[in-house]
């Protein structure tokens, strides 16, 4: 049996559990390619087109799937915590792909609204696995060793690596220290983020994104941007974003948003005006189908040559 | 006393004007959006906002030049973008050196405790429990008159023999209705307004039926859909839209109250192509589009603003659901590059095609067997 996992939205933030659950389960995983100029093509083609970059590129992931497994892994996420839900695009993503795709009859739709934590999560599982029919010992196996592998991949961001983009661990030497924010599907897509992070830190800086900020933290503003409850990813940006702002402990922040994206027109200037109250050096990247390596680099160069400057000015003094 | 303004969402503004200077307010009319207003709004909010947020936002800078110093903003102009929609035009106009009060009326649900709050924040005025209930009770009947002589006017648009008379008899409308002071005002004027509808001289034919569905905010305003109601009644077609301020205050607040959002027959058409509901009224389109279908109307038309997220799932739902109803779909997408001339050459297009389509349905009907005849014609 052949499941196959497309490389897009969720599968991002959540791939160490699916894949792990599904292999555990005595699956054969194929997770589609990771993205291309083909894979991008392919999702223009079929998506609507005022659909985000993502989105799109969920299509195109999907139909980059299509033929070569028996099941197509599509998750609706509705929610993981009480308070807020993923964006409406991820509501209703299955139900946009069948009517976009033709032909897409195997879809393997999993909705997934978890209020009571773990226990809700196994019975998820219980019931995916059943659809294969795998036992209750082997689902549990499968499940606690996803679990395992989730939390690992959770430590290595708090540790500093970036294990979706093969970085374990950063030099904390370095001299800048930058918060990149944004969702997890934009800045661990290499393709679509142009290397935006391998980049900076090549550029010597040292990058912390909202993944690697632990919950805890995040939590505390939760309840200081109470009228700002979001969806999921959202609040996850804000927050970091005034993690960073509140406490200054990084030297300047860089929002990556996606072309056509609804919530973040919101998100990127709530930070921005926030930024400029507190001073904070900010830098919107807008990530689209075609945005072109050059303007980018000299873009992220003048950027970390500002924050340079910054710094020694303030030495300085 | 507090000057208080609020976003311009079509005729609403009457009755909202009548119901803050009872809770003894003075109010700064908002004014209907021009190119200006939008203008305004293009230039101070986010380069991606909706359209409904960057017209909203003109509004609120002209009404504060006008002298506003209270804002009262509905969450449910933005349902989908919730508290935040207001908080960051709180923060834009804010950063721009506005001096104000914010105050949002949040739909009841979940907010109650708050809601009240604002509410008390608004009344500057001894009312007694009696005021509350005559104050509520013109305001419910003022709104359901005012949707009122819309729909009649959409209803006659199309069937008028002198053009132009529809539009003139509907402002006529509007005036009596603005002018209103008592409950029994508007009685008498409910009925002066379906005379007046009535005394149009109509042609007897069968218009085309095209049915509007789409975000609520574009939906409704007509400065925001480029007056394309006005446009398909030039054009010999009657237009209903799905969705009226009155049974939308009705739904947002009540239903809310009672934790059951939206039509429940509508839900029920849409849930087997939109499974989930997700914010906005992405799943009404699509529950309204089958409900037009049933009804015979020849079209749907789906207004959509710019990177609305509910509206776009649901206009990659739609198509397949109206081919499968066989219903004609166009899809409208309005930004503030949208002009009206591009606008109205698309629906001419798309009015022809559905008048073409069913000539020939008529067609086949006469030559059919159900018509006793096969030699037809
Ligand atoms: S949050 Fe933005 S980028 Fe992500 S799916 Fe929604 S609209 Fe697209
Ligand atoms: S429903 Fe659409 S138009 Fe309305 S506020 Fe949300 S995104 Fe904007």
């Amino acid at each position: 049996m052949k499941i196959g996992i497309p490389r897009a939205l969720a599968y991002f933030a959540y791939y160490p559990f699916i894949n792990t659950f599904f292999e555990k389960l005595g699956m054969e995983v194929v997770v589609s390619d990771p993205t291309s100029k083909e894979v991008i093509d392919a999702g223009v083609e079929d998506a609507v087109t005022d659909a985000c970059v993502p989105v799109k590129l969920f299509h195109g992931h999907v139909k980059n799937l299509m033929g070569r497994v028996d099941y197509i892994f599509v998750p609706r996420l509705v929610r993981v915590n009480s308070e807020a839900t993923f964006c409406p695009k991820f509501l209703g993503l299955p139900d946009m792909l069948v009517c976009s795709i033709d032909n897409l009859t195997n879809m393997l739709e999993v909705r997934i609204e978890i209020i009571k934590g773990k226990r809700q999560l196994f019975l998820k599982c219980l019931e995916v696995a059943r659809r294969f029919n795998k036992n209750f010992f082997m689902t549990w196996k499968a499940y606690r060793q996803a679990l395992r592998s989730f939390e690992s991949h959770i430590m290595q961001f708090l540790q500093g690596g970036i294990p979706p983009l093969g970085i374990l661990s950063q030099d904390k030497s370095s001299d800048i220290k930058l918060g990149v924010v944004g969702y997890p599907y934009l800045l661990y897509d290499s393709y679509v983020s142009l290397d935006l992070i391998k980049k900076l830190i090549g550029m010597g800086a040292y990058v912390v994104t909202p993944e690697m900020v632990p919950e805890e933290i995040k939590k505390r503003y939760a309840g200081k941007l109470r009228k700002m409850l979001f969806w999921t990813f959202s609040n996850s940006v804000l927050r970091t974003a005034f993690h960073f702002l509140e406490t200054g402990c990084v030297d300047g922040i860089i929002h990556v948003t996606a072309f056509g994206c609804g919530p973040d027109f919101i998100v990127d200037k709530v930070i921005e005006l926030e930024a400029k109250e507190r001073k904070m050096p900010f830098l919107t990247i807008t990530l689209d189908e075609h945005t072109g390596q050059e303007g980018i680099n000299t873009r992220l160069e003048a950027f970390v040559d500002m924050l340079r400057r910054r710094k020694r000015k303030e030495a300085v003094i | 006393m507090r000057k208080v303004s609020f976003p311009y969402l079509g005729n609403a503004i009457i009755t909202f004007k009548k119901l803050m200077n009872a809770f003894g307010n003075e109010v700064v009319l908002p004014k209907r959006p021009t190119e200006e207003t939008l203008s305004l709004g293009t230039k101070y909010a986010p380069e991606f906002a909706c359209l409904p947020f960057k017209i909203v936002l003109g509004t609120y800078i002209e009404a504060l030049e006008s002298g506003a110093d209270t804002l009262v903003s509905t969450g449910g102009v933005g349902p989908c973008r919730a508290g935040l929609y207001t908080t960051l035009h709180e923060k834009i106009l804010k950063s721009l050196g506005y001096d104000f009060e914010m105050i949002t009326l949040e739909p009841p649900g979940r907010h109650l405790r708050e809601l009240i709050s604002s509410i008390k924040k608004l009344v500057n005025r001894r009312l007694t429990f009696a005021d509350y209930y005559r104050i509520g009770r013109f305001v419910w009947k003022e709104l359901q008159l005012l949707d009122k002589a819309e729909k009649l006017s959409h209803k006659v648009r199309p069937l008028e023999v002198k053009k132009g008379e529809t539009t003139r008899v509907y402002k006529r409308c509007t005036e009596l209705i603005a002018q209103a002071k008592s409950y029994k005002d508007l009685e008498e004027i409910e009925r002066e307004i379906e005379l007046l509808f009535e005394k149009i001289e109509k042609k007897d034919y069968d218009p085309l039926k095209i049915g509007i569905v789409g975000e609520i905010y574009v939906v409704i305003e007509p400065a925001a859909n480029l007056e394309i109601e006005e446009m398909l009644g030039d054009l010999g077609v009657y237009a209903e839209r799905s969705m009226f301020l009155a049974s939308y205050t009705f739904y947002n607040a009540i239903m809310d109250l009672f934790r059951m959002p939206g039509e429940r027959d509508v839900k029920k058409l849409a849930a087997p192509y939109f499974k989930e509901m997700c914010g906005g009224h992405g799943r009404e389109s699509v529950g309204n589009a089958i409900l037009f279908a049933k009804r015979g109307f020849d079209g749907v038309i789906q207004l959509s603003p710019f990177t609305c997220i509910p509206e776009i799932v649901a206009k990659s739902i739609l198509p397949k659901v109206c081919a499968k109803y066989d219903i004609g779909f166009l899809p409208v997408t309005l930004d503030e590059q949208t002009g009206k001339e591009g606008l109205r050459t698309r629906v001419e297009a798309f009015v022809d095609l559905l008048a073409a389509k069913r000539r020939k349905k008529h067609k086949i009907v006469k030559g059919d067997v159900a018509y006793g005849t096969l030699l037809g014609n």
